[in-house]
């Protein structure tokens, strides 16, 4: 269910420990967060087994999500995504794995799954070779490798004109299929899902 | 990855030295080299992979046969041209339209035509001698008079094209230019 040599390349953190309780992953609407302050530094006893936190947010690639993400952390989706997804001040990374019909607006998106959809980053895109990518793209920055796919616009947006973005306010929860929670734990952390002529010469 | 001089390309980037902000369609596919060029002239870039689609399209039965049928024709018209009229201020057509047959080739000039603004560039390539099969190029802008080639395969062309069947072709645009380059490919600049 964890394809860790997978993760990796891709920059993943690796869990150290087991995946959270099912119970957590199960209610909608709660925030779920990688940040620190949430795992070993939160008081847990020391009967409890040690929690190590992972450097951001992943949905698991048999994580299925329809509705809004908002994320105050950066985030790697590896499973389908259908809505909008919003990381105004981080990075977004789509996995080998990621399926997103949305929205997105991040500081930073890396590319390497399929997006289908208007991307807006206030940095930079980076995508890679077996990306495809379907959608106007605006951003500051953009980085491609040889062999990635996108039909739509690209519209620069060079900084000085960049115009500081506010944080927008968390969206209502998001409802995560029953698929979700096993790969939702498989990713080691909750995300920061503040809402779940003729022819002849 | 071949770099040479062209001249087509270099009439082509005078045509958007006028001012900054300007659409450009490059029909490619996606790549660093001419998204960075074009964007960092102050234009907008278009990027569609044109023969990708035109293979997934018409690639399942007869190539070419396929392209004469009027549904598949319009599906692959709304798949890939699919843009209001005087959309865009200039073409990077390539050479894209040597792969055509006859009903499709003159379906998709005539929406080139309406897509572009009137005084807008067009710059295609064009095979200059008749083979069985050429090869294909994933063309991409190096610099203003500079392009890079890399090689995509051999196809086989829907047909070949002389200065005046090209003139004919694009009789409805304003002017036609022709420039003879390397491996007898033509570079053509049509002007809307």
């Amino acid at each position: 269910m964890w394809n860790r040599k997978k993760d990796d390349d891709f920059g993943l953190a690796k869990p150290v420990a087991g995946p959270p309780a099912p119970s957590e992953l199960a209610k909608e609407g709660i925030p779920m967060s990688t940040l620190p302050g949430r795992s070993s530094s939160s008081g847990a006893s020391s009967s409890e087994p040690h929690y190590e936190p992972t450097r951001n947010a992943v949905l698991g690639k048999s994580v299925i999500v329809k509705g809004q993400i908002y994320s105050r952390e950066d985030l790697t989706i590896d499973g389908e995504v259908e809505g909008t997804v919003e990381l105004q001040e981080h990075r977004l990374t789509i996995g080998p794995n990621g399926k997103v019909r949305a929205s997105v607006k991040a500081r930073e998106l890396v590319v390497l799954g399929t997006i289908h959809g208007d991307v807006e980053t206030t940095d930079k895109i980076d995508i890679r070779k077996e990306a495809k990518l379907v959608g106007d793209i605006k951003t500051a920055r953009i980085v491609i490798e040889d062999g990635a796919y996108f039909k739509g616009n690209i519209d620069i947006v060079r900084p000085e004109a960049a115009r500081p973005t506010a944080v927008p306010t968390p969206k209502p929860a998001a409802s995560v299929t029953p698929a979700a929670s096993s790969s939702a734990s498989a990713a080691g952390s909750g995300p920061a899902v503040a809402a779940a002529a003729d022819s002849k010469r | 990855m071949e770099t040479r001089n062209s001249n087509g390309l270099g009439q082509f980037c005078s045509s958007l030295e006028e001012r900054e902000g300007l659409s450009v369609l490059d029909l490619a596919g996606l790549n660093q080299q001419t998204v960075s060029f074009i964007t960092n002239q102050g234009h907008r870039l278009y990027s569609d992979d044109f023969l990708l689609q035109l293979d997934q399209c018409f690639g399942k039965g007869n190539f070419y046969q396929d392209q004469t049928d009027p549904k598949l024709m319009d599906k692959f018209l709304k798949a890939t041209l699919d843009f209001p009229d005087q959309s865009f201020d200039g073409a990077l057509v390539w050479d894209v339209l040597e792969y055509l047959a006859p009903p499709l080739l003159s379906a998709v000039v005539s929406k080139l035509y309406r897509i572009l603004r009137p005084g807008s560039c067009l710059l295609a390539v064009f095979h200059a001698e008749e083979r069985e099969a050429v090869t294909a190029y994933s063309y991409r802008i190096f610099d203003q008079r500079n392009i890079q080639m890399a090689v995509r395969g051999e196809r086989r062309p829907a047909q070949f094209f002389n200065n005046r069947s090209l003139e004919r072709l694009f009789q409805d645009f304003d002017s036609v230019k022709f420039f003879l380059t390397r491996d007898h490919l033509r570079e053509v600049i049509v002007r809307r």
